[in-house]
């Protein structure tokens, strides 16, 4: 086993140990922490991995939320399947959004992107009828088990939280460096070398934002599952601009990155909050020292400084 | 001989400037052609249209016997084209092995060992084997151009187009580049196009001259040496050589 899996499989490993060990309310923030770096993880192969800089990936989260929520309300479907339901609905509007958009590319690809997801937005706001619109609603605690286990609860719902961000993890460890994900970051460094170098470009780049759409539906139907709620306000922009910014924190174009830019920003907003009523200030300040200071990030720090081959 | 490529009145226009016009174009396999002429004589225009960078504005472009006019350029280097670029276009942030393994893999897919060992020969012929882990980046210029050789030599092609590949290159690191083309050349037909004449009048079986876009002239080096149309372009555009 490369020292690069053991590092990886130690996180995972440190994330199983801390269930056991965290005081309740850090327990709490560790499994939202989680899912919510799944979504991280998903954003990263679009933009960190292959240069995708999309301003719309609320939509693929908001797809897997409401694909989930939405399933559980109006039918008979248990969680597991009604997750995967969310899955798909986030691969698919990936892939037709990302037959549109990749005709474009920069700044034009950012606002189509963006385009797309307010669309979405807007689309979830006129079904209120069945969406209730900005309100949202609740999953009902009958529907929120799997094989018999109350995902509401504690102790169920971080497990559950840790073994989707483990696989989601080690999925993209694989990815990125499996010939596919090589390609993805020579399509980022030089896309017209990358297309003579005999590679469908346009395929491929398809092929990155499926799975991000997908893993990002993942995590928005796994928030849904784990805490019980599927309101409009996570297919606004700011929750397109979430992932970007915790990736650009955590080190984009790194396996860890995603998971540690989440972490950083989730504290850094809730010791701020502690600290004053203007806590986005302190938040702002402090991304503003790291963009100076550090523009690859954490994770994007340790390999310029220590570590070379960090994927 | 049979023809590996041919094209029939390809042009190129860039509102109203014909770049290109109505080339007429046959390369015969396992030949080392050079295509020459002045600058702005529409050489690199023609070999991107040959690749597929640029669409044509007219005419068709065979290759290997198939009509690859219409098809993209990453379609044709699957067919086995090869294209090096004039201007250094490697992948800086990325190590020179993983550079060329890029350009192996397409071919080779998943099968680790065997791209590795392309990685090897093609870093090894073009003598950057001890710079393997470097960065593209940090490599000298002269070495950056030798990584683009190597790529194209990782994808095995059976017709290299060589953007003027010697440009910049030290007189040392042009001697390494003329043997190796010439080992090269033993499975492989080659396009080059090249401004220094003597690595043109060497390695050369044929050349082909290009002025405003067309034709001027094509022989062997010995004919086009003693051409005085050819002279009469080069001098007539201040001399290029």
């Amino acid at each position: 086993m490369s020292r690069i899996v053991a590092l990886h499989l130690g996180l995972v490993a440190l994330l199983l140990a801390l269930n056991f060990l965290l005081p309740a309310y850090t327990h709490g923030n560790i499994a939202r922490i989680m899912v919510l770096a799944v979504y991280a993880i998903g954003y990263n192969i679009a933009f960190g991995y292959t240069g995708l800089l999309s301003l719309g990936h609320a939509m693929f989260f908001a797809a897997g939320m409401y694909g989930t929520g939405l399933i559980l309300r109006f039918s008979e479907l248990s969680a597991l399947p009604a997750w995967g339901v969310g899955l798909a609905c986030g691969a698919g509007l990936a892939l037709a959004v990302g037959l549109l958009a990749l005709r474009t590319a920069g700044v034009a690809f950012m606002i189509v992107t963006l385009m797309f997801s307010q669309a979405v937005y807007l689309i979830i706001l006129y079904f209120g009828a069945f969406t209730r619109g900005d309100e949202g609603f609740v999953i009902e605690a009958a529907d929120r088990m799997i094989w018999g286990l109350d995902l509401g609860q504690p102790q169920v719902r971080y497990l559950a939280a840790w073994a989707l961000f483990s696989v989601v993890l080690l999925i993209s460890l694989r990815l990125v460096r499996r010939p596919a994900g090589r390609v993805f970051v020579a399509i980022r460094e030089n896309e017209l070398r990358a297309r003579l170098l005999g590679y469908d470009t346009f395929r491929y780049k398809l092929l990155a934002l499926v799975i991000s759409g997908t893993i990002s539906a993942a995590s928005g139907g796994a928030y849904a599952l784990l805490f019980g709620y599927a309101g409009a306000s996570f297919a606004t922009v700011q929750y397109s601009i979430f992932p970007l910014l915790w990736v650009l924190l955590g080190g984009a174009g790194t396996v860890l990155g995603p998971f540690l830019g989440t972490l950083f920003m989730f504290y850094l907003i809730d010791i701020a909050s502690g600290l004053t009523e203007a806590y986005m200030l302190i938040a702002g300040l402090a991304l503003i020292g790291l963009t100076l200071f550090a523009p690859q990030g954490i994770a994007g720090v340790i390999r310029a400084r220590l570590w070379k081959d960090l994927p | 001989m049979s023809l590996i490529l041919s094209t029939r009145g390809l042009s190129k226009s860039f509102q109203g400037l014909r770049a290109v016009h109505e080339v007429d174009f046959d390369l015969p396999q396992h030949q080392v052609r050079a295509l020459i002429g002045p600058n702005g004589a529409g050489k690199t225009t023609f070999v991107s249209m040959l690749i597929g960078r640029l669409a044509a504005s007219a005419g068709r472009i065979c290759f290997d016997g198939r009509d690859v006019t219409d098809m993209p350029a990453h379609a044709r280097v699957a067919l086995g084209m090869a294209y090096t670029f004039q201007i250094t276009s490697v992948f800086a942030r990325l190590s020179a092995h993983e550079n060329v393994a890029l350009a192996a893999r397409r071919h080779l897919g998943a099968d680790q060992d065997a791209v590795e060992a392309e990685v090897q020969e093609a870093l090894g012929r073009t003598g950057l084997a001890d710079r393997a882990d470097a960065l593209a980046q940090d490599l000298s210029y002269g070495h950056q151009r030798l990584l683009e050789i190597a790529m194209g030599l990782a994808q095995r092609p059976r017709l290299m187009i060589l953007d003027e590949p010697t440009q910049g290159l030290a007189e040392g690191e042009i001697a390494a580049f003329k043997a190796l083309i010439r080992d090269l050349a033993r499975d492989t037909t080659i396009l080059l196009i090249e401004h220094n004449m003597a690595v043109v009048m060497e390695l050369a079986d044929r050349i082909t001259v290009l002025n405003f876009g067309e034709i001027l002239a094509e022989g062997t080096p010995a004919e086009i040496h003693a051409d005085a149309r050819v002279q009469a372009a080069y001098l007539g555009s201040g001399g290029d050589d």
